[in-house]
């Protein structure tokens, strides 16, 4: 593997975490919200 | 299980490479995903009752991974097909940007996590619904009807059409009459639609082997099918109204609308190509079919807020 392909890898491996972070938060937030208003029903 | 065919050879850089977020995205087909989410919202909000907004967002959301999902089994499902297509040679799998395993996997992944999702924050019928139109598109439509018979667009065009009935049944709890119209009206508009495409990319899909109608039963009985089904859209379109599910907004516009749709359907019906055809009329019918969906499913919720409003009767 080279410097660049390397480099490639990890700015991918950056990116998909990031994604992947962004998005189990988002359903932590999003199940929260389900929650608390099922709660209010 | 084996789809009895070979991914396509990836450059060696790209095997080696893990795939790029924006390559699943891709996967799930964006540009479907938003006639989806629209027709879905408008039967969500045309629906009588009401939800509250995180249970309708919640209800969008997971008809739109439910969407995404099933896109993204269909294109593993046809990856080779996919490599043979000129319109489609160049997605995720065919140029082996994303391992063949992978996206079945995050398609099973998502299909599964929007149903659940489904269920338990908004109800069971509507998640029961999601699924059918899930393995309706993935199973039904993708892996039997569309590699063996030309029909698979008629059939299969019920897929793309539970969006609506899945947004109805989130608010209402049951099913009646009017999302069944709903979906009919999709269920009717989507052969005239695609085959109109399947005209003008005949060679594609004749390449590909897949039966399209034009290259099964030619384009003489394709075009005539098209007038057909563009008819039959006359009456279905303006039914919501009759039934009382719509108002005269709606009804009037509705009308208009499909007038339009018929009319344009004529010249591609009573034509046939020629050597070098540049196919505006098919072109032109394409295009006006996608603005007719949104423009009816959006006056369509726009004569349910006249109505709540007490605008209109």
């Amino acid at each position: 593997m080279t410097p660049q392909d390397r480099e490639e890898m990890e700015k991918r491996q950056k990116s998909r975490n990031l994604v992947l972070g962004g998005t189990l938060l988002f359903f932590v937030v999003l199940f929260y919200a389900i929650t608390i208003v099922r709660i209010g029903d | 299980m084996t789809t009895g065919v070979t991914t396509p050879a990836a450059p060696a850089s790209a095997q080696a490479l893990p795939a790029d977020w924006r390559d699943f995205y891709a996967l799930t087909k964006p540009g479907v995903l938003r006639l989806v989410i629209f027709t879905g919202l408008c039967g969500l909000l045309a629906a009588p009752g009401s939800i509250h907004p995180v249970i309708g967002f919640t209800a969008i959301l997971a008809i739109a991974m439910g969407a995404g999902g099933a896109a993204v089994l269909n294109q593993w499902w046809e990856a080779d097909i996919d490599a043979k297509m000129k319109r489609t040679a160049d997605r995720p799998l065919p140029t082996g940007r994303i391992q063949r395993v992978d996206a079945r996997d995050f398609g099973i992944g998502l299909s599964g996590a929007s149903v659940m999702i489904m269920g338990v924050a908004v109800g069971w019928l509507a998640a029961a619904i999601l699924a059918v139109s899930i393995v309706y598109y993935a199973v039904i439509y993708t892996m039997w009807l569309k590699p063996r018979t030309p029909q698979n667009i008629v059939i299969g065009g019920g897929a793309g059409a539970f969006p609506p009935m899945i947004g109805w049944v989130a608010v209402t709890g049951d099913v009646t009459l009017m999302p069944v119209l709903l979906f009919a009206i999709i269920f009717f508009w989507t052969p005239p639609h695609f085959w109109a495409l399947a005209l003008f990319v005949k060679m594609d899909y004749s390449n590909a082997g897949i039966p399209m109608m034009p290259v099964v039963a030619g384009e003489k009985s394709t075009r005539r099918q098209i007038i057909a089904y563009s008819a039959l859209m006359v009456p279905l379109s303006v039914s919501p109204w009759f039934i009382g599910g719509a108002g005269a907004i709606y009804g009037i516009a509705a009308l208009a609308l499909t007038l339009a749709f018929f009319a344009l359907s004529l010249p591609v019906g009573l034509r046939e190509s020629v050597e070098g055809d540049a196919m505006k009329p098919e072109k032109r019918l394409f295009a006006y079919s996608i603005v007719y969906l949104f423009a009816l499913f959006g006056v369509l919720v726009v004569d349910r807020f006249a109505a709540a409003q007490g605008w209109i009767g």
